[in-house]
């Protein structure tokens, strides 16, 4: 039963301003140092020519090929216990990337869901919920992980957790602000006017429309929890040997460098730089890319 | 004809600033003493300028906000009053459309669940039902059935608007608040949408709440008109007749402000001097006197009452018994 | 005092005869990065303004009429190039000029007023710098005369007690006032011209109106010329002398307003009259205008409004019609019989 004279009917035609999100401009390099990491984290056991944990002691101190000494049996060289430094490097991008994404994730879950509920109810549970983020943000992020290592005991799902525990507020207090730009936004309004509950709202409505900013936040925080790992790892807290992880391969190099064995550290040093400054190039891209305000013509 | 909904001395007053420890502080009156009527299958109009309250009022009405004084009748029931099954049904019967295209819809829903989210959160219906119901209401704003399975951001401002309309013909509400409805749109898309509206008013007997800057579309829009001062409302009337030969010196002045449709049209220029006050810190007695052309003495003491001039309610103590002799307005104002 | 009173003869009375600014086929375009998308936002405009005299320019979105204040002043974005034609201010070719050339131009020659007066005032700044600053970066004024000559300023905006509000701050005052702020920092180098766009879109309607009426003295006591930038005729009705329609970068119609308003020859200008609601005929059904505003990344053949117009042919949707004058001082740019063919 239209009311409308067909003359009013509007066509649909091709809709305005209906420019498809180009993505064709992705840093290049940075991806693909991230999906070789990631490939390697997959694929270590087909990929590393050596068992990283085993290691023969007649072997121990070899350079890497280019140098005297070197051989091509060890690529990279071995560490103090004759172990292939190359494998243990592609085992510990296991590490790197499975404590990484995870950790992201946990504490990107809990911060998020803190964060909309904190956001949208408001009023004393918000400031209860804030006031405990501050709290926890007013402890310094490593040595509170090292005090939950020291109790829990190391392991590598423990660090996950802690990690996990240790970032989430990061993004709590991100989201929050969001969430009450949002819940100001007439379309959450309407729904209220149509008669949805809180729970709807917050699931329905403001949800997805932070959903953005926390991927953001997560690949800015891959940096920074893979940096953490390897520090936790340093310090020896962290991933317990002999599994490989990248920050104690530094640790245990170190001892190495006075004598001039500089390719203990240089190498995961190395990884571990290239790993954090791709996860923040490609955060940043991401981060402009789906905020519309920031994106150019 | 039957009234819908009724304010009655309806008032909204906010806490501004907190004193320190919780007392004293500074109270915003965003609305204070109003009373107004709507009327089934009618349009009332509210205009006023910054920190009038008409945003408020549209809040109060559609229970996004709870009234600090006075109350609201919704079939003549005072809706505190209501139960459950009450309440619900007032929500149901009174939906809105607001501003921005943009911001009304959900960037991440697709049409059908936007337009059809009233239906699901208030009734059980089978899918196919809803589905049903979600194309008839696409047809009814002059949308094709396609549309249902889009996004947002694939349609035009004006389309936009009208899926916001859809949306708020769901439930089949009885009033409708619009506010500023189509200040967002492009001047050419305007008349479509004011169209709409008066279209399904008829053929829907919606009665509608309309909010605009824009006087002429409120004039055209409207059968009577409300105006509103710093949280009072000064003049209301029909809507014809208060456009043409306005009561109060603010209505005079407004509507003397209004563009003109025509280089030739003439009209008395009212310039008023001053800023629209804060609503923090209203004027005492009336709160037009600091700005009125025709202040009179009491005009700062005592707040004049509302009361009804040749069909007309008038707040204003030109029109009090007592006060001076008034003929007709236009020769009452000097040319300025 | 009434307004309206024949504005034509009183722009005439006011103007030499020479044009202040002439606009000669003017092109405007944008390319996108990739350089894929090229948008042409001011598409061959030609257009006159003389001194004391006030020229209208209403579109809607997307009909270019921001860019070509951009255009004019030379302050288009980074992926914005004027290709073809001229700008002659008093003779002067501002297309031609170089970047310092502009500077000494924007500011003392031509001045611009935008919408939004927040985003127009720097918020670390008192309001006395600000209105200072193009007098000291134009004249070479010392500060302390400079700050002088901005409290005048101010008590020409009719701005209350202009002595303290020069030392306060953007954040303490109104809407209105920051308005009347930036139009005093537009006039403060006596420029010949001045552009205002939608500067009042965001005012209240008491408000504006007082600031319309303060813009007209301003005019009046400067002999100024006016461009004004609005999507609202009612502007347009109020303030101007000339009036050019545009729509989707070009302009399709422009003459004196009186006439255009009397006798609209375009189809698109009757429409857009049509449709606006009148409050000297309330109750006449309001005439829609179809479809949507053109998206200017992909115009189509022929006229742009022929998608919409209720008299398009043949012809019109394969060629752009050419500007034609269908009587002295108009213009018109559609393939209708001009002024024969007139509502």
């Amino acid at each position: 039963m239209a009311v409308i004279t067909p003359a009013d009917t509007v066509a649909l035609e091709p809709p305005r301003h209906r420019t498809r999100m180009w993505w064709g401009d992705v840093p290049k390099i940075p991806l693909i140092i991230l999906g070789t990491i990631a490939f390697l984290a997959l694929f270590a056991n087909f990929i590393a020519p050596h068992n990283p944990e085993l290691g023969s002691l007649s072997q121990r101190f070899k350079p890497p090929f280019w140098l005297a000494k070197g051989s091509y049996t060890h690529l990279l060289g071995t560490d103090q216990l004759g172990r292939d430094v190359l494998s243990r490097l592609i085992f510990g991008a296991r590490v790197s990337m499975v404590v990484g994404f995870t950790a992201v994730l946990f504490a990107g879950t809990v911060g998020t869901v803190v964060g909309i509920v904190s956001g949208y109810l408001g009023g004393w549970v918000d400031q209860v919920i804030m006031r405990l983020t501050d709290t926890w943000l007013a402890l310094p992020a490593l040595t509170f992980a090292i005090f939950l290592a020291a109790i829990v005991g190391p392991s590598m799902w423990n660090i996950v957790i802690i990690l996990g525990l240790t970032y989430w507020t990061r993004y709590a207090r991100v989201i929050r602000g969001e969430v009450l730009s949002l819940r100001e936004r007439e379309f959450v309004r309407l729904a209220i006017v149509a008669g949805c509950s809180k729970w709807t709202i917050m699931l329905r409505h403001i949800l997805p429309n932070v959903l953005n900013s926390a991927i953001v936040i997560g690949t800015l925080m891959l940096g920074v929890v893979i940096i953490a790992e390897a520090s936790l790892s340093f310090l020896g807290v962290g991933v317990p040997p002999p599994q490989p992880a990248w920050g104690l391969m530094l640790s245990d190099g170190k001892q190495g460098l006075m004598v001039g064995y500089w390719w203990l550290t240089i190498f995961p040093g190395l990884c571990i730089m290239l790993m954090v400054l791709s996860a923040n190039i490609l955060g940043d891209w991401l981060r402009v890319k789906l905020d519309p305000q920031l994106r150019q013509l | 004809m039957t009234a819908i909904l009724e304010a009655v001395s309806l008032s909204k007053h906010f806490q501004a600033q907190r004193g320190f420890f919780g007392g004293g502080g500074s109270v915003v009156r965003a609305v204070d003493d109003i009373s107004f009527t709507i009327e089934q299958g009618k349009t009332l109009g509210v205009v006023g300028e910054s920190g009038c309250g008409k945003t408020t009022t549209a809040k109060l009405v559609l229970g996004l906000e709870q009234p600090t004084g006075g109350e609201i009748r919704f079939e003549g029931k005072d809706i505190r009053g209501l139960d459950a099954a009450g309440r619900r049904h007032y929500r149901k019967s009174i939906q809105a459309v607001f501003q921005d295209p943009y911001a009304s819809l959900n960037p991440r829903m697709r049409i059908s669940s936007i337009i059809s989210e009233p239906l699901t959160t208030n009734e059980k219906l089978p899918a196919d039902e809803v589905r049903r119901r979600v194309l008839n209401l696409l047809d009814l704003v002059g949308l094709p059935s396609r549309a249902a399975d889009l996004f947002p951001h694939e349609f035009s401002c004006g389309q936009r608007q009208r899926i916001a309309i859809a949306r708020a013909l769901a439930l089949s509400p009885r009033l409708i608040v619009l506010d500023e409805p189509v200040s967002a749109l492009d001047v050419s898309i305007r008349a479509q949408i004011l169209n709409l509206l008066r279209d399904l008013q008829a053929e829907l007997n919606l009665s509608y709440l309309f909010i605009a800057h824009d006087l002429a579309a409120v004039a055209h829009m409207s059968h009577d008109i409300v105006v509103m001062y710093l949280g009072r409302i000064v003049e209301s009337g029909e809507a014809r007749k208060l456009a043409r030969e306005p009561k109060h010196p603010y209505t005079e002045a407004l509507f003397s402000a209004a563009l003109p449709s025509h280089p030739d049209e003439r009209r008395e220029e009212i310039i008023l001097p001053g800023e629209v006050p804060s609503p923090l810190n209203p004027p005492s007695g009336c709160r037009f006197h600091p700005r009125c052309p025709q202040a009179m003495p009491q005009c700062g003491e005592q707040v004049p009452e509302l009361a009804a001039v040749h069909g007309r309610m008038v707040s204003c103590h030109l029109y009090s018994p007592g006060a001076r002799p008034v003929t007709q307005p236009a020769e009452a104002f000097p040319n300025a | 005092m009434p307004f309206g009173t024949s504005p034509v003869s009183e722009a005439a009375a006011r103007s030499n005869n020479a044009p202040l600014l002439e606009l000669q086929s003017l092109s405007t375009h944008y390319v996108s990065a990739q350089g894929t998308r090229v948008v042409r936002a001011v598409d061959d405009v030609s257009l006159t303004v003389r001194s004391g005299e006030t020229l209208g320019i209403v579109g809607e979105s997307g009909s270019g009429k921001s860019t070509l204040a951009l255009t004019i002043l030379r302050i288009l974005p980074m992926a914005a190039r004027i290709v073809s034609g001229k700008m002659m201010l008093d003779g002067e070719d501002l297309v031609e000029k170089s970047e310092t050339e502009m500077q000494h131009i924007r500011g003392k020659r031509v001045a611009m007023i935008l919408q939004d007066p927040m985003a127009s005032l720097n918020p670390l700044f008192s309001i006395g710098d600000q209105v200072a600053e193009p007098i000291r970066v134009h004249e070479g004024e010392s500060r302390k005369n400079a700050w002088q000559r901005a409290i005048g300023l101010l008590k020409s905006v009719r701005i209350p007690s202009p002595e303290t509000r020069v030392t306060q701050y953007p954040h303490e005052m109104s809407g209105g006032m920051r308005q009347r702020i930036v139009g005093a920092i537009g006039i403060s180098c006596e420029p010949r011209l001045l552009i205002a766009d939608e500067p009042t879109t965001s005012l209240d309607l008491t408000i504006q109106a007082q600031y319309l009426n303060l813009l007209r003295d301003l005019q009046r006591a400067h002999n100024l010329a006016l461009i004004f930038i609005t999507h609202n005729l009612g502007i347009v009705a109020k303030m101007c002398d000339q009036l050019a329609v545009m729509y989707a970068g070009r302009v399709v119609e422009s003459g004196p307003v009186t006439e255009i308003f009397n006798k609209p020859v375009h189809p698109y200008t009757q429409a857009l009259l049509n449709s606006i609601p009148r409050m000297d005929d309330v109750d006449r059904r309001l005439t829609a205008i179809e479809g949507q505003p053109p998206d200017l990344a992909s115009l189509p053949q022929g006229c742009s409004f022929a998608a919409r117009c209720p008299r398009a042919f043949d012809r019109c949707r394969v060629e752009v019609p050419p500007e034609t004058r269908p009587s002295p001082g108009r213009t018109v740019r559609c393939w209708l019989d001009g002024a024969t063919e007139a509502a």
